[in-house]
């Protein structure tokens, strides 16, 4: 059978792309029409980014190009050349140590399945770098670009309003 | 999570060790998090299978169509493709994939993996690809070229069910797949003499299990051992194993099904059997090759069941203080183009009367094939619809003599020293619909409480003269739950002393990692630490069911009870013979058996596996000892139990735009004995999600001539943290007398009463206007619709 | 859902990318954010033998000053006008609406002249521009031209944008004094396409009545579609409820939208009017107090 090298079995036309992934510099020969999230997941294997609609809704793509989340299905692999790319698997310190957010999903039953959580926990760390989120109704619009079908948000906003407060010691919060 | 919801404990059903701290009941945080939240999850598509081909699949773009002719040429001459197989080039697949849940009166239509002649659903698939990657196999698709003769389509049980209707099969002469009557009393005659009647037709729409992890399916074939691997994304690995066995001859097994460890959600549609799964362990047989195919959500919009899709004509008769004589439901329900199983109409069909004593019943179904993809179970199985046929008749009663819909409710109420309470309907495995336990009455009460009911309706009095439409909606439900026919635990010491829970069930993020290891702690008294979970092989446990309907904590929860009791007394029994100590007198300490609680007499359970299950080659064992320290233990329920709950909402409508806001919303709940309450909370506040978009959101549209209509996310809206409100829950705990450990099932109660709870406060919000809402989702479009024509009355 | 293949080019220039337009034309797509065009790639709705990836090009993604008003570059992030509090002062009608286009993580992304481009009836930006007369810069090897909003958006996802014409920029005028904006849309969901959006531009004369307006709705036309029937019963009137009502009717009355899955005709004209008034009401109680 035929084998092609990593990540040009997608098509004909290929171009290598250079960039920093969780910090690390990575370099592929890639298909053109490869999605960024196609290239963290099959080629990088970085596979905690999950791909959920392909069309930009779901958010379980979730990832940060140059610290701004975007959606990892709606840009392609060469897109990502020069830039820094982070995923999920970059949000835990280098020693394991959770991030505030990670610890407060676990915490609040933020999760079930866990498919939708990458996306979720990329989102909320973009916007906890702007600012405290002190409310509810603030926790909710930051968690509203991602979908999730298990959980009814009710943990996720506790785990929010939660990181927050570690992020933020000194701001107001509705919760304690 | 609330923290009553935590403080309120379960009734204790087991004993455990003195000094250890119980484990059902304690809100324990999950195992399963840590590799989720850093991204170390392993589903389907994590699946480390070098080299794999991608499959892709052709999908008819017709309703109903004869498919003339398929031409795979230019396809098949793209570089990168390895395969391309019509349903005529594999004969071997073309065998009826049975209905799960069958039914004598059912009139089955073959429903094949890959139909070699004739379509019946837009996205039934006709063709598979196997290339090199998902990106080529998709190209290839493109290139393949299907010759259809179109044929008329129905896309409505009401075009379906018209008397000039095309016909879905061709072998019927009608679209009649299934006509059930089920009769209590004499609910005819009741009718008649009733001195207060009402009707209503209601719809509900179609909608979607939606879980964020497609469906899919990887498979390869080892020829050295005969053996055929396969990873399905499904909620039942053992019917999956029985089902390929079934399609290729094999025996079960050489066939090994494999649940990845992570599974994206399932809601239902995972539980089914769809076409795909038979295709493609198939083609990686052929090719000697392992192949990969994950549904996108393309795929999944037009080819993984739905459900939902139903029409009811419901009338009751009451007597002057709104006591229920007699209800009579007749409900077409849309089977989609096949029968894939009829559990979820059976189970509308026996949902019915839910709480209340009702003398009368009559409960009709009326099941017809369309021209849809099959319609299936989804997260509430058929109760959605049964609770908004009850329970919006329970609000027009009240309305009618001018009552209070609580009130109503209490009265016609099941009360708590009636059960078991027999409704006088048989269930769908054929017994007297039964139910185990419960007290309405109590948790109506505490939910109206919680609510402050009666604060509520004098600010909704007040709003009113200001203008404002706010109403108030209740919706109360039963849930049959933990069904059979098993489920099983297989316990087991492993030799790193670890104490191995084996589960024929697999979890999709309920946490069964977590869970069953709580179960089993407190059933041998041993601390959790020493407890591993393991779930979704069935090489590993060779009989097994699934993860649906509300079941497993019922089945392998009490399975993993009894198995996890009697593996204690193996372990003791060895204990006591090294220990030299009556085995009355060991317990754990820590991963110790301890003679006496002196930790000087104690013996490790490396130690006992060394001498029990390791064993030394050719020396003879200990006298007493026993060999191989396991116990695989299976539960089988004598019939459902019945979980219960009712909800209550305030909304207010925009009388400028028709939308709809939640202002409060209150849960009670009772599942019996609860294992973790985080847990539970958890399910119950996700399936109330779900019950938010089907009461708001979701509606899977075809046109007359079958074409889906909303294949994305653009047209399809999942509710969103904005849209889903804050919710506050009352729990009350009703021990079923039907499973050790009192527990019932939760994974849909929190679904099934948010439609039925929402349109009956919509509809007490428009009373103003006497505007009726009659038809799910609620969409503001609706809404206003509903407003402007009592306007011009 | 995988894009079919193509040839990725990355022009670093203008000139670059206008070189390449010219000679791919029709066979090419420019890709700048790819909010819109990514799904359409994804779906195999859009199948450009060239795609013409822009963001590389130098000097499009900083908003700038220019004689009487701000100019939007190309590569400039939606984000980015967003949280511009110049842009957010001079138009507050742009932030306004841009909260209500799907999501951040979209709009981190997703261009302003994107969006206008691909001309979505139902999406927020082509109409904010309409409602601010905001004038298209358009760049092809054959020069440049201006376009004003009103005539670059002609039909669903259809502009006067020629096969070989990028969009290099949106200027946006500044507003004349005792102007007033708003804007108000509906959506089932947060996030989704608006059913129906309404934005207003209203400045007021001296003695309060209403000089200059100019009132577009999206969601009923193939188009933003200006309501000039409502805005002839502002003009020269002092925004009363009574006056806002009658605008209301008149909106209602003059748009001629078509039903779908998600609302009926009856439904998003009834709309229309509603948003129309909520417009108006806020415009009329900030010109008030001003």
């Amino acid at each position: 059978m035929p084998e092609s090298p990593s990540g040009t079995r997608t098509g004909h036309e290929t171009q290598v792309v250079r960039t920093t992934v969780n910090g690390v510099e990575r370099e592929a020969e890639v298909a053109t029409r490869l999605t960024l999230a196609d290239f963290l997941r099959h080629e990088l294997r970085l596979t905690g980014t999950h791909v959920g609609c392909e069309h930009g809704v779901c958010g379980a793509c979730t990832v940060h190009v140059d610290g701004a989340a975007v959606r990892s299905c709606l840009m392609l692999a060469v897109q990502a050349n020069g830039r820094r790319v982070d995923t999920v698997e970059g949000l835990a310190g280098p020693d394991g140590e959770l991030a505030p957010i990670q610890e407060a999903f676990s915490k609040h039953h933020a999760l079930q399945c866990g498919f939708c959580t990458s996306g979720f926990l990329m989102s909320v760390a973009e916007a906890l770098k702007e600012g405290p989120i002190e409310t509810e109704q603030a926790a909710r619009e930051v968690l509203g670009g991602n979908i999730c079908r298990c959980t009814g948000y009710a943990g996720m906003v506790d785990a929010v309003l939660e990181a927050s407060q570690t992020s933020y010691p000194t701001a107001k919060g509705e919760h304690a | 999570m609330t923290a009553e919801a935590i403080a309120e404990a379960p009734v204790r059903p087991v004993e455990a060790t003195p000094g250890k701290q119980p484990m059902i009941g304690a809100p324990v945080r999950r195992r399963e998090d840590r590799r989720l939240i850093t991204g170390q999850g392993r589903y389907l598509d994590d699946l480390e299978l070098p080299g794999a081909y991608e499959a892709a699949f052709v999908r008819t773009p017709h309703a109903s169509a004869r498919i003339r002719s398929i031409d795979t040429t230019a396809a098949a001459r793209l570089p990168g493709v390895i395969g391309i197989w019509t349903g005529a080039d594999l004969p071997e697949l073309v065998k009826p994939i049975p209905p799960k849940v069958s039914n004598p009166l059912l009139r089955d239509m073959p429903r094949y993996p890959l139909p070699p002649e004739r379509v019946h659903f837009v996205g039934e698939p006709v063709a598979v690809v196997v290339a090199e990657s998902r990106y080529v196999a998709e190209d290839a698709v493109e290139l393949i070229e299907v010759d259809y003769e179109v044929l008329p389509a129905v896309s409505s049980t009401t075009a379906a069910l018209a008397p000039d209707a095309p016909r879905v099969h061709d072998e019927l002469d009608d679209n009649v797949a299934i006509h059930v009557t089920q009769v209590a009393g004499e609910p005819e005659e009741a009718l008649r003499t009733a001195p207060h009647r009402l009707s209503e037709r209601f719809v509900i729409a179609r909608g979607g299990g939606h879980s964020m992890e497609c469906r899919g399916v990887a498979a390869r074939y080892d020829v050295g051992t005969g053996q055929l691997t396969v990873w399905p994304s499904t909620q039942s690995p053992h019917y999956t194993r029985n089902m390929l066995a079934y399609f290729y001859g094999m025996d079960e097994d050489d066939v090994r099904v494999v649940v990845p460890r992570d599974s994206g959600g399932g809601f239902g549609p995972k539980a089914q059997f769809h076409g795909e799964d038979a295709v493609i362990p198939y083609v990686a047989m052929l090719l000697r090759h392992p192949v990969k195919w994950i549904e996108d959500r393309s795929e999944n919009f037009v080819a993984t069941m739905m459900e939902r899709n139903q029409v009811h004509h419901v009338e009751v008769g009451f007597d002057d203080d709104g006591k229920l004589i007699v209800v009579k439901n007749v409900f077409e329900h849309d089977q989609g183009a096949y029968c894939a199983g009829l559990q979820v109409p059976m189970i509308t069909l026996s949902t019915l009367p839910g709480q209340y004593r009702i003398p009368n019943i009559h409960t009709e179904l009326i099941g017809c094939y369309t021209n849809m993809v099959p319609t299936s179970s989804v997260r509430g199985a058929g109760r959605p619809q049964a609770v908004v046929a009850m329970e919006r008749m329970m609000d027009r009663i009240a309305e009618h003599l001018g009552l209070d819909p609580a009130e109503v409710r209490l009265r016609n109420m099941i009360r708590a020293d009636e059960f078991p309470y027999k409704v006088g309907l048989t269930f769908r495995d054929g017994s007297p619909l039964t139910y185990d336990s419960g007290d309405f009455p109590s948790l109506t009460k505490a939910v109206l409480a919680r609510f402050d009911y009666d604060g509520e309706r004098e600010r909704q009095a007040l709003a009113r003269s200001a203008g404002r439409l706010v109403g108030i909606g209740l919706g109360a439900y039963v849930e049959g739950c933990g069904l059979g026919p098993y489920e099983g635990a297989r316990l087991r010491l492993t030799n790193d002393g670890t104490v191995l829970v084996t589960l024929a069930a697999t979890p999709l993020g309920q946490g069964y990692e977590t869970i069953y290891a709580q179960i089993a702690s407190d059933a041998m008294g041993l601390d959790m630490e020493h407890i591993a979970v393991a779930t979704g092989d069935t090489s590993r446990i060779p009989f097994g069911q699934g993860s649906f309907a509300s079941r497993t904590t019922v089945t392998a929860g009490s399975a993993t009870l009894q198995a996890g009791r009697e593996l204690r007394e193996k372990i003791f029994e060895v204990a006591a013979v090294l220990l030299g100590a009556p085995a009355e007198e060991l317990c754990f300490q820590g991963d110790r058996v301890c003679a006496g609680g002196d930790p000087g007499r104690s013996v490790s359970l490396r130690d006992i596996v060394q001498v029990s299950n390791i064993g030394k080659h050719g020396i003879t064992m200990p006298r007493g000892v026993p060999a191989g320290i396991e116990v695989t233990s299976y539960f089988s329920p004598e019939r459902a139990s019945y979980a219960s709950g009712i909800h209550a909402a305030t909304v207010e409508v925009d009388p400028d735009t028709g939308q709809i806001k939640i202002l409060r919303y209150v849960i009670g709940h009772d599942c019996g004995n609860v294992i973790n309450p985080l847990l539970v909370d958890g399910q119950v506040l996700g399936g109330f999600a779900h019950g938010i978009g089907n009461a708001l959101y979701e509606e899977s549209f075809y046109d007359d001539a079958g074409q889906p209509q909303s294949a994305s996310y653009l047209d399809y809206s999942l509710p969103s943290a904005i849209e889903v409100p804050k919710v506050e829950l009352v729990h009350q705990f009703t021990p079923s007398p039907l499973n050790p450990l009192g527990v019932k099932g939760a994974g849909e109660g929190g679904t099934i009463p948010v439609p039925a709870t929402i349109a009956n406060a919509v509809e007490d919000a428009l009373r103003p206007f006497g505007a009726r809402i009659t038809s799910l989702p609620i969409t503001p479009a609706k809404v206003f619709a509903a407003m402007t024509a009592t306007n011009h009355r | 859902m995988k894009p079919r293949p193509f040839t990725y080019l990355a022009p670093t220039s203008v000139d670059e990318a206008l070189a390449a337009l010219a000679e791919h034309s029709f066979d090419a797509k420019v890709l700048a954010g790819g909010q819109s065009l990514a799904p359409l790639l994804n779906f195999r709705m859009a199948s450009p033998e060239y795609l013409i990836d822009i963001n590389d090009v130098a000097g499009l993604d900083r908003v700038r000053r220019v004689d009487g008003g701000w100019h939007i570059p190309a590569l400039v992030r939606q984000r980015t006008v967003e949280r511009s509090p110049e842009l957010r002062a001079a138009f507050p009608l742009l932030p306004a609406a841009l909260e209500q286009v799907a999501h951040p993580q979209i709009r981190n992304r997703g261009t302003v002249c994107g969006s206008l481009a691909h001309a979505d009836p139902a999406a927020e930006l082509p109409t904010v521009m309409t409602a601010l007369d905001a004038t298209m810069r358009v760049a092809s090897v054959r020069g440049e031209r201006e376009v004003p909003a009103e005539e670059f958006f002609q039909f669903h996802f259809t502009t006067s944008l020629e096969d070989d014409e990028l969009l290099v920029g949106v200027t946006v005028d500044d507003l004349p004094p005792a102007t007033s904006t708003g804007f108000a849309e509906f959506a089932p969901r947060h996030g989704d396409f608006a059913l129906a959006a309404v934005a207003g531009v209203v400045t007021r004369a001296s003695d309060g009545a209403v000089g200059a307006v100019r009132l577009v709705a999206s969601g009923v036309a193939a188009r933003p579609q200006r309501l000039t029937a409502a805005e002839k019963v502002l003009l020269g009137q002092r925004p009363t409820p009574d006056v806002v009502g009658a605008a209301e009717r008149a909106a209602r009355g003059e748009v001629d939208p078509t039903g779908d899955i998600h609302a009926s005709a009856d439904y998003r004209r009834h709309l229309v009017g509603v948003l129309a008034r909520r417009v108006l009401t806020t415009i009329a109680e900030e010109g008030d107090h001003a």
